[in-house]
């Protein structure tokens, strides 16, 4: 049967416990233990070699953990479920003098989709988002972005109802990385699980009920985006008429001073006693913010600043190369 | 199980098309035809070569008259038995030592016969001696005798059975079909060597392992290769079949002697046979080829592999001369001689079992070929398992581990 989104659902669509994969003396992935829930959008973060590849590879059974158990929609053996489950590969690959729309219906075939039905819906999936023109176009004729998003085509096709994509928008121009992104919400909608892998905080921000954050093969915080910023106290952005007064030392002993402007944490108590101190103070008020950290300062906080650095400069590199 | 075929089908349907329908193809279709054609076109030139220029010149260096009945008795023998048994004569300039005739340039004979016709003396080189003793003997005593040379009448006794007659032809028709299926296999399995290097360069093979065991893609790139070698083999035999009949007309397909299992049975062994020698090679060629990364590593792999090929195809044609030698049994066994030396079997010995045998075994051989290449494939490119280590039988039958 081809994934039916209304059919039972384990509470977890995707499960792996004490996972290890090693390639010589490297851990790749180092005791990691993660859980999908059936239905959520779930981003796994993390720099480049930090074990996000690896770990999707091991999770969707194209390798086996050195140690460790996983499970796909309650399956111990991943393969078995592949009929269930869309993947896209980090390294794209297509046969480039197949015709994109028998691109699609091949990768539906693999998973079990009858090539007749195969092909009308990847000239319906191609035509529903103006590719209409390049559907019997080879791939070797295709830009690079139409041809991953012919490959992604080939990895829903079949409908899944599990849907594995590695770095899905490295390579993507600005207007492409939208339509994935709306694309992921409409299959999140019908209830597909969505596990994704990228080193972009925003989409993860924008997309991920859940997040795990991966550096040097380990898990270094799994659970919503919303834990992941409670871990960071609230940013307190102040700007003062006064330089010095009585109210300082109503400011926290960590405070960073700039030409009348103070940043530090929102402190324990609240800002109620601290307001009143600058007003009492007389320290001249002239703007006050509170900035709930997001999501990028979270994930500074968690696998560190070199992690975030190497994050933030792969960015730029993949966006350069898709422009 | 079905699930494997089910996918593996998949992946043979995509690679056979993508090969039957590329404009390549053709080339490989009329390949065979351009040896043929120069084949034919030099085939009458090579024959006459070597039948005037590989036939040896004996120079004769006797008095005019000796010459003149050496000569007669070549050509009186010739009427006998045949232009091609003996060697030409050549009448040089008498009264010359003959071995500085020899060393001389441009004499054009290999060796020189001097003396008499009772006596001739006959000198070259030890080799060529001991090779040309016996006709320059011969022609001597002919000439001796002159017209006296007796011929005897010998009568003809026709049967229609000669079992030493029928072995000989029938190692005629088990060396015949030795030969096609090794030339077949050779021609094609080799191509298998590459098969996996477009799916790792275009990275393709990452959604084939994801989505299919890795003994799907293996079993399907198989399938589809041998379906490709079928209807180049078709449309070869139906050109042959064509260029026979219109050569030689119907009687010229019957032209082998039959084989002990009869025609039909024959050509069916030999079809599966030659599908069992592919998948034989072709998987083990598949695993070898799918550890390389290039195309150049697959390149240098070219060579050994035919070298190995050779080997395979010289122990098989050893074993038909040796039928039920221990050397025949072992090339029947060994599983990559093992289609050979039965189609060699077929030809020769009327037993059917052995061959439904033989297949048994040669399939089980092919899947433990094709398991060993799926677990070098998933443990050395995938980087499945724990990689380096020993190669234990039990990791090589399990599946993906949980």
């Amino acid at each position: 049967m081809i994934g039916d989104p209304t059919t039972f659902q384990p509470p977890y669509a995707v499960e792996g416990h004490g996972l290890v994969k090693t390639f010589g003396d490297f851990r790749a992935v180092d005791g990691i233990d993660i859980a999908v829930p059936a239905g959520a959008i779930y981003g796994i973060l993390g720099p480049n070699g930090a074990g996000k590849t690896t770990l999707l590879r091991t999770l969707l059974g194209i390798v086996d953990p050195d140690a460790g158990h996983r499970t796909l929609l309650g399956d111990i053996s991943p393969l078995r479920r592949a009929k269930e489950v869309g993947y896209l590969p980090e390294e794209r690959g297509l046969y480039p003098s197949m015709k994109a729309f028998e691109a699609i219906a091949f990768m539906g075939a693999l998973r079990g989709l009858p090539l007749k039905i195969g092909r009308e819906r990847a000239r319906a999936l191609l035509s529903d988002h103006g590719m209409g023109a390049s559907v019997d176009k080879p791939i070797r004729q295709l830009s690079k972005g139409m041809a991953q998003t012919v490959q992604l085509f080939g990895t829903i096709v079949h409908q899944p109802r599990l849907i594995v994509l590695d770095e899905p928008f490295s390579g993507l121009d600005a207007i492409n990385q939208e339509k994935l992104e709306t694309l992921i919400r409409a299959q999140a909608r019908s209830g597909v699980t969505i596990l994704f892998s990228t080193h972009v905080i925003a989409h993860a921000e924008r997309l991920c009920e859940r997040i795990a954050i991966v550096a040097g093969g380990r898990i270094r915080f799994e659970g919503t985006v919303a834990a992941a910023r409670d871990r960071l106290r609230p940013q307190v952005r102040l700007r003062t008429r006064a330089s010095d007064g009585p109210w300082r030392a109503a400011l926290p002993a960590d405070t960073m001073a700039d030409d009348g402007n103070w940043h530090f944490d929102l402190p324990e108590s609240g800002m109620e006693p601290l307001l009143r101190a600058l007003l009492d103070g007389h320290a001249g008020i002239e703007s006050l913010s509170i900035e709930r950290p997001g999501l990028h300062d979270a994930f500074v906080a968690i696998a560190g600043e070199v992690a975030a650095r190497q994050m933030e400069e792969e960015a730029g590199d993949r966006g350069e190369q898709a422009a | 199980m079905i699930d494997i075929v089910r996918a593996a089908l998949v992946i043979a349907r995509r690679d056979f098309t993508a090969i039957v329908f590329s404009r390549t193809f053709i080339f490989f279709l009329i390949g065979p035809l351009f040896p043929l054609l120069i084949g034919m076109a030099f085939g009458g030139l090579g024959e006459k070569i070597s039948s005037d220029s590989l036939r040896p010149v004996i120079g004769l260096a006797m008095a005019a008259g000796d010459a003149g009945r050496m000569e007669g008795a070549r050509a009186a023998l010739v009427e006998r038995v045949g232009e091609r048994t003996f060697p030409e004569l050549k009448r040089l300039p008498g009264g010359g030592d003959p071995a500085a005739l020899l060393a001389r340039r441009n004499v054009g004979v290999v060796a020189i016969v001097s003396g008499s016709i009772r006596h001739p003396v006959l000198t070259g080189k030890p080799d060529d001696i001991a090779m040309l003793e016996g006709d320059v003997s011969l022609i001597a005593s002919a000439a001796e005798l002159g017209a006296q040379l007796p011929r005897v009448t010998v009568t003809r006794r026709p049967v229609v059975t000669s079992t030493g007659a029928q072995d000989q032809a029938r190692l005629l028709t088990a060396r015949a079909g030795q030969a096609l299926i090794f030339l077949l296999t050779m021609l094609l399995a080799g191509m298998v060597l590459s098969n996996m290097v477009e799916e790792k360069t275009t990275k393709v093979i990452e959604v084939l392992a994801a989505a299919v065991p890795v003994d799907a893609i293996f079993l399907g790139k198989l399938a589809a290769m041998l379906a490709m070698s079928f209807v180049g083999i078709l449309f070869w035999t139906s050109g042959a079949v064509a260029l026979t009949l219109a050569l030689a007309g119907p009687g010229g397909l019957s032209a082998l002697p039959p084989p002990a299992v009869g025609w039909p049975l024959f050509v069916l062994l030999g079809v599966l046979y030659f599908a069992m020698a592919y998948l034989l090679l072709g998987s083990l060629f598949l695993g070898i080829g799918a550890q390389a990364a290039t195309v150049r590593e697959v390149q240098t792999l070219n060579m050994p592999v035919t070298m190995a090929q050779l080997l395979i195809f010289f122990f098989a044609s050893y074993a038909v001369d040796h039928m039920g030698s221990p050397a025949e049994v072992a090339a029947a066994i060994f599983p990559f001689s093992s289609p050979f030396a039965m189609i060699a079997r077929a030809a020769q010995q009327e037993a059917i079992w052995p061959h439904v045998a033989a297949l048994v075994w040669q399939g089980l051989a092919v899947v433990l070929i094709i398991r060993l290449g799926v677990f070098l494939f998933r443990r050395h490119v995938l980087k499945s398992g724990s990689g380096g280590g020993r190669l234990r039988w039990r990791d090589m039958f399990s599946r993906a581990k949980a």
